[in-house]
């Protein structure tokens, strides 16, 4: 049996037993408490810079699948898990996770105490961390976890963003005969133009879905450029780390409000929020989680939500005459959207497109739709 | 929304007796609206007739109603208290029954009382198949083929168009009652026309099969802002084919990506908005072809349920007090959530941990059936057990079942293997691991099973680890094997057995290898956020949550899965030994493995252990927390046959001495005690082998009664007219009695039978019931109705009975509660039975005389005196606790869900529940009792009388009460010829093996209102067999001896004379008229 180790840079040490890659990696270890959906947590760019501790202590039981991919391959740095099962039971499987994190290049720990793990990022915050999935000596690889370089400031974004622009018009498909997708729209009625800070695959389908041709474009790509691709819309996408550096995206975003209708999600949020003039910090240990509750105050309702985000929106940084405040998380009161008063751009901090997670708030992407319909109109 | 206040008073149903299909999970439900409710301010009206339960402690509802759940006594007390609005979602199946019923009789329109939860409308749709079908269909949903019938005909040809097998599912039954899979035409004809006859509308549903499919179970709630959440999905081991209450279920689902559990996700949703469920809680079950991700909706239903209790259990969301205050108006993000105190009750549990419960079934208590499992459930009780991975919980909970005689005996035929895997059966699991200890591959074992190959590989890989570990020694295995041993689950019992060694030679080593137990907490969260709640599981993880406090504190240990003769009574003995112990300043720490209790709510006890209850865990739970004391006497058998090796582990077991509970269960040494005091008791002995069996049998003389030693419930019990049966049964019986003697007494025949129970201080004894039992000595305490006060008993002998149960109190040290079993004959008290303990009867005791015996015993148990709860009793603290009116106990059977099954009474307790009626005089309080029991005696009629040589006489008397009574007469010749020669008018028909037309003929020509049988005794006949069951089947009460007959005849003349009363418990023990008394 190999060893994998965990080491924090607090010094504490968690062993395990190896799976996936027998490869070191570092990173920000953070927690999902989400039950089902791995395969699309290993794969989202958002997580890039970051080893993912899975509440659900069995994982790896239904193995993995091409359909289930929110990006080409897995993002995440390492995978901390209670009991990994290196088997697949589902008719959609196409290789076993073991498989499929190992040909990428990604370490598992199984057997990890993760509760407790949990308990102390909860308490401490998030910590920078070394996973081992080939043993070695702790107090190395803590040493190790402690040179790394911390998440707050780092402009992750860029690096995942696609080299070059590219058209997505691929609608969300069905996992069974059961399974009802919604109403797919009319395709290609409206230009959406995206961009990519490590924009999650199922945000593409689910655009297509109500109409949206997408073109794809690069985190850096300046506002002129964005205009000459008459797009009828704009979608800025979630991603990894910090958004404060993201200074020349949210200056791009800044001249394009009153252009263009605007959807931000995650970290598009967090950069609309940016270009709107406000701040954004860091929160003690993020909202990872299909299971988040939100208030939408338009619609007095509370929506069950995919979360994925370690930095949130500062809503005092923003200006009440300018911006409404849409959604507040219940658990800790914190911002989850908002929209401009006067021009049509909105956003959210939570994942509407799920993936996982439950489907509560797919009526945004409608709503994108239907806002760029008007917008076209008027 | 804040809750409603135009609403002042509230009417709660609760869900009456305790029957397979309808157990104590919704005392748990009921209970929890009760304190939810009257916590926001709102009068609470109850009506529930089982008394065994928590909810009808009258200080759990403003007005208490232990009275009929049917329309007419429901309308009673609503015209007496004038309730604002019904709850009609917390109490099952009957629940929603009789609250549909008040609705449509206009009950409720001419009261203006307003239906919370569920509308009719919903609940219609819900549970009408067709209905439900039509809807489904609207908004996309898949059902599995199928077409309502109402005979068989129209069965037979859809089963020829889809083909077999089939599933037929009878309208509007408990339970899936008299439901049942058809693999060809000669059981579809048969279980088809049974269905049809058993659904009260005579409708069946006849049902395309998906056996084997994956399914799976969602907990959804809704509040009145159409906010909507799921609790938790449950993933059942067992697939389709199997009812859900009889599979082997998992939380949370193990094998579905997110996608699909989203689709079942948004189908649950969609479900519960057609339907139009308001508020509350709601279960979804769906079928899933594990091909290709087909799925079905089986059904929802539109109320708390069994599997909403066990998702309470299994995330610590407590649905039934949310879906109270749901109804009242409140929404779910207003609502917080009570573990972390700051999220709100408006998100979706997520679990750190997996949950795993295995139902418990008890087959060999109904010889005849066969013990296979399909879509009518059969299960009596379950166990729920937590673990941080499926192995550890999956281990623990075949623990907690407490099955001793499977884990002891093992003996599998190998040749049996492919039968039991593929027919669904209580021995399925047990046959899956020894097919693996033989080697069998997960594909051989999925193909025959179709359980999933995740579930058939951990449970392998679980397997090969015990295997590996046979090959292990005690002083040889390293910390980091015996870790992986206790990760798997695998207790210290078992590797004992693999080493050769006693359970605490492997606990020692354990401790020296620093391998011990931590305690995780149960918290909706993961761990995101910190938990105030001190809801524990064991684990062998890193860090121990258990945080233990340093106040006085008291240990309850509880009574484990519900099984006959052990079950809600024992719990509700629990739960209120809890609340006495917080009332007198101790903190409460509560043990228990069944999910479907109160005491297995994380706010009943200031500390909850979720854990089997073994000597190993409960020892891991004392080391942790270190109580003062440890109570062992109200969870019945089970903490007691923990108490002695507890209290020889150093354990601080308070009350009775458990050496002094011992000497009570040793025949030799109790029947020297009761030499010593001067108490007669039957004529005895005790054999370990076969001919000694015989030979003391031949000097006592027959018949005579053979059991076991240690038994609950009279498991196991015979009454031995002749050798053979002496012979026979030592044969059978060695199982159950390995290590201890088998009992034969001198069985008392017609002797009248009393229970008594009392509490002692060491120095007074208080006796706080005596209670008559209606059927004689010789049917199972458990199974004989029994009345409060005595009703025919003489002065004298109630005289002795107080004296032996004083003298017994004491010379056994009794702190605390006890029962004793007198039988009298010709005027001679004799001593049954004495258990130092609580009995079956304190809740029914404690309703009756409205003094709390639980909370009294506790006080004494902590060193109070008597005389310190005179306040209590009425300033009584000697003799015995008047009894105000007439209440009778009844037993509710399960032979409806056993066809086949002889329902004649004998000493082998068979009831699952009971029931309470309430009279001015007897008579009215035993009619009431059987129209709770389910068995309602009939207004008028023909009665059918064949009593034994013995009873003639007995007989006339009968008859000529019925005559009275309006009542026609048929009898067998003997009888006939006595009651003509006395002048009163019968009928002659034959008997069953004399000719046609027989009583048979007459039951199923629905000519027969009424049977009276009793037994010639010696031998049970193959007509009298014929007789009770056709009686049961066609739901005519069956009487099987003399006494029942004339209680009987009292409780009919009743009904024609006494007009339908109620009276709330407040009313009946209110502090004025107790002082009256």
């Amino acid at each position: 049996m190999e060893k994998s180790i965990l080491a924090l840079e607090d010094g504490s040490v968690f062993e395990g037993r190896s799976f996936g890659a027998r490869t070191v990696r570092s990173g920000e270890v953070v927690f999902n408490t989400s039950i089902t959906g791995y395969q699309e947590i290993f794969t989202d760019p958002s997580y890039c810079g970051q080893i993912v501790v899975l509440t659900n202590p069995q994982i790896g039981n239904y193995g993995a699948n091409g359909d289930d991919c929110e990006s080409a391959q897995p993002f995440i740095e390492g995978l901390v898990v209670r009991d990994f099962a290196p088997v697949a039971s589902n008719w959609r499987s196409e290789e076993d996770a073991n498989r499929f994190l190992e040909r990428n290049g990604v370490p598992i720990a199984s057997g990890i105490d993760t509760r407790a793990l949990v308990r102390k990022l909860r308490s401490g915050g998030v910590l920078r961390g070394v996973l081992s999935g080939d043993g070695g000596d702790p107090a190395k690889l803590v040493e190790m976890a402690r040179s790394i370089p911390s998440m707050a400031g780092l402009d992750l974004a860029t690096q995942v963003s696609t080299a070059k622009p590219y058209e997505w018009t691929e609608s969300v498909k069905a996992c069974s005969p059961s399974e009802q997708i919604g109403k797919t729209a009319e395709p290609g009625r409206h230009h959406v133009v995206a961009y990519d800070f490590g924009i999650k695959r199922n945000i593409l389908r689910r655009l297509v879905q109500v109409g949206c041709r997408v073109t794809v474009i690069p985190a850096l790509t300046p506002a002129e450029d964005v205009l000459a691709l008459k797009p009828d819309g704009l979608f800025l996408s979630n991603g990894p780390g910090d958004p404060e550096p993201l200074e020349f995206q949210a200056g791009q975003v800044r001249q394009l409000v009153g252009k263009v209708p605007i959807f931000g999600i995650c970290l598009g949020h967090q950069v609309l929020a940016l270009a709107l003039g406000g701040k954004t910090f860091k929160l003690k240990f993020g909202h990872r989680g299909a299971n988040h509750p939100v208030l939408n105050y338009r619609t007095n309702r509370v929506e069950i939500t995919s979360q994925n985000h370690g930095f949130a929106v500062d809503p005092d940084s923003l200006d009440a005459g300018k911006i409404e405040l849409t959604h507040i998380n219940l658990n800790d009161d914190t911002l989850e959207g908002f929209r401009h008063r006067s021009e049509p751009v909105f956003c959210v901090q939570y994942h509407p497109e799920a993936a996982p997670g439950p489907h509560d708030s797919r009526y945004l992407f409608d709503d994108f739709a239907a806002m760029i319909a008007e917008n076209k109109k008027a | 929304m804040p809750k409603r206040t135009d609403l002042k008073k509230i009417m709660i149903v609760g869900s009456g007796p305790i029957v397979i299909g309808q157990a104590c999970e919704f005392d748990y439900s009921g209970t929890q609206a009760c304190k939810a409710l009257r916590a926001e301010g709102y009068e609470v009206v109850l009506i529930n007739s089982n008394p065994a339960t928590i909810m009808t402690d009258p200080n759990l509802a403003d007005r208490t109603y232990v009275e009929p759940i049917t329309l007419d006594y429901a309308e009673e007390i609503i015209k007496r208290e004038r309730p604002c609005a019904l709850l009609s979602t917390v109490g099952g199946q009957t629940g929603l029954n009789l609250s549909i019923a008040l609705a449509e009789a206009g009950v409720l329109e001419k009261y203006g009382v307003e239906l919370l939860g569920a509308k009719v409308e919903s609940i219609k749709k819900a549970e009408d198949r067709l209905l439900f079908k039509d809807a489904m269909r609207k908004i996309g949903l898949e059902t599995p083929r199928s077409l309502l019938v109402n005979n068989v005909e129209a069965g037979v040809e859809f089963a020829a168009k889809w083909g077999y097998p089939v599933v037929l599912r009878p309208s509007f039954t408990l339970g899936g009652s008299g439901g049942g899979i058809a693999y060809n035409l000669e059981e579809l004809e048969e279980v088809l026309q049974r269905g049809i006859d058993l659904s009260p509308v005579g409708e069946v549903l006849i049902e395309e099969s998906v056996l084997g499919w994956k399914e799976f179970e969602l907990e959804v709630m809704r509040d009145l802002a159409d906010n909507c959440i799921i609790i938790c999905s449950i993933e059942n081991f067992d697939p389709m084919g199997v009812h859900t209450g009889d599979s082997i279920t998992v939380a949370p689902a193990q094998t579905l990506t997110d996608r699909e559990y989203q689709m079942m996700r948004d189908a649950s949703l969609a479900c519960l908005r057609e339907i139009g469920v308001d508020t509350g809680g709601s279960n979804v079950q769906f079928g899933l072809n594990p091909k290709d991700g087909r799925m079905v909706i089986i059904e929802m239903n539109p109320r708390v349920s069994r599997s909403s209790a066990l998702a309470s259990k299994a995330t610590g969301f407590p649905i039934a007090k949310i879906a109270a205050k749901l109804a009242v108006g409140y929404r779910l993000d207003e609502i917080k959530n009570d573990i972390t105190r700051k999220t709100p009750a408006c998100f979706e549990p997520t679990l750190d941990y997996v949950v795993v419960k295995i139902p418990r079934w008890q087959f060999e208590k109904f010889p005849g059936a066969e013990p296979v499992l399909g879509t009518q459930m059969k299960s009596v009780g379950e166990v729920m057990s937590i673990g941080r991975t499926f192995q550890q919980a999956l281990s623990k909970a075949v623990r907690s079942l407490e099955a001793g005689k499977s884990s002891a005996k093992e003996v599998y035929d190998e040749a049996l293997i492919p039968n039991r895997l593929i027919t669904p059966n209580p021995d399925r699991l047990a046959y899956i691991r020894f097919a693996f200890q033989k080697g069998a591959t997960v594909e051989e074992v999925q193909e025959l099973t179709n359980i999933d190959p995740w579930f058939l590989r951990q449970f392998r890989d679980l397997i090969v680890l015990e295997q590996e570990l046979q090959s292990e020694t005690l002083a040889g295995i390293t910390s980091g094997r015996m870790r992986e041993a206790k990760r798997a689950g695998i207790s210290d019992r078992w590797l004992a057995r693999f080493w050769n060694t006693g359970i605490d030679a492997v606990r020692d080593r354990r401790k020296q290898l620093g391998v011990t137990a931590v305690f995780n907490r149960v918290d909706t969260c993961a761990a995101e956020f910190e938990s105030f709640t001190p809801y524990l599981y064991s684990s062998y993880e890193g860090e121990c949550e258990a945080d233990p406090s340093d106040r006085k504190k008291v240990m309850i240990l509880g009574s484990g899965p519900n099984r006959i003769g052990q079950g809600i009574e024992f719990d509700y003995a629990c739960c209120h030994a809890s609340f006495a112990l917080q009332e007198f300043g101790r903190e409460s720490i509560m043990v228990n493995c069944n999910p479907e209790t109160v005491s297995t709510d994380y706010d009943t006890s200031d500390r909850l252990y979720f854990e089997p209850l073994t000597y190993e865990e409960v020892l891991n739970v004392v080391d942790r927390e270190k109580p003062d004391g440890v109570i062992v006497q109200f969870g019945g058998q089970t903490p007691l046959t923990l108490a002695l090796p507890l209290k020889a582990a150093g354990v601080p077991i308070i009350g009775t001495d458990p050496e002094n509970i011992d000497l009570a269960e040793d025949r030799k040494r109790f029947g020297k005690l009761l030499d010593d005091l001067g108490i007669p008791s039957p004529p005895n002995g005790s054999a370990t082998s076969l001919e000694q069996a015989v030979h003391i049998a031949r000097g006592l003389g027959f018949p005579v009664l053979v059991r076991p030693s240690y038994v609950l419930g009279g498991r196991a019990m015979t009454i031995a007219y002749d050798e053979d049966t002496v012979e026979r049964y030592m044969r059978e019986a060695v199982v159950f009695s390995q290590e201890r003697p088998v009992l034969i007494d001198r069985f008392l025949e017609d002797a009248i039978e009393v229970d008594v129970d009392a509490l002692c201080d060491g120095e007074r004894v208080l006796i706080a019931g005596i209670m008559e039992h209606i059927e004689e000595a010789g049917v199972h305490s458990g199974d004989s109705s029994c009345v409060l006060p005595p009703y025919s008993i003489g002065e004298s002998e109630l005289a002795v009975i107080r004296d032996y149960t004083e003298k017994l109190a004491l010379a056994l040290g009794v702190i605390g509660l006890m029962n004793v079993q007198y039988a009298i004959k010709d005027n001679q008290v004799y001593v049954l039975e004495v258990n130092p303990r609580a009995s079956r009867t304190v809740p029914y005791v404690s309703k009756a005389t409205g003094v709390p015996l639980p909370k009294i015993a506790v006080g004494l148990m902590l060193g109070k005196k008597l005389t310190d709860f005179a306040g209590l009793t009425g300033g009584r603290v000697t003799g015995v606790l008047p009894v105000p009116q007439f209440f009778v106990k009844s037993p509710v059977f399960p032979f409806n869900k056993f066809p086949g099954v002889d329902p004649a009474l004998g000493p082998e307790m068979r009831s699952t529940g009971e029931v309470m009626g309430v009279g001015i005089n007897f008579g009215e309080a035993f009619a009431k009792a059987q129209l709770s029991a389910g068995t309602p005696l009939p207004p008028n009629g023909t009665v059918f009388i064949s009593v034994n040589d013995r009873n003639k006489a007995d007989a006339v008397e009968l008859g000529r009460r019925f005559a009275e009574l309006g009542m026609e007469i048929v009898a067998t010749r003997g009888t006939a010829s006595a009651l003509n020669a006395a002048g009163i008018p019968c009928r002659r028909v034959f008997k069953v093996n004399e000719g046609r037309p027989n009583a048979v003929d007459l039951l199923k020509a629905g000519s027969l209102q009424l049977v009276i049988y009793t037994s010639t005794g010696a031998h049970s006949f193959s007509d009298e067999r014929a007789i009770r069951r056709t009686a049961v089947f066609y739901r005519v009460p069956c009487i099987t001896t003399m006494s029942a007959a004339r209680a009987t005849v009292e409780a009919m003349a009743s009904r024609k004379r006494d007009p339908i009363r109620v009276w709330s418990l407040q009313e009946i023990h209110e502090p004025a008229r107790l002082a009256e008394r």
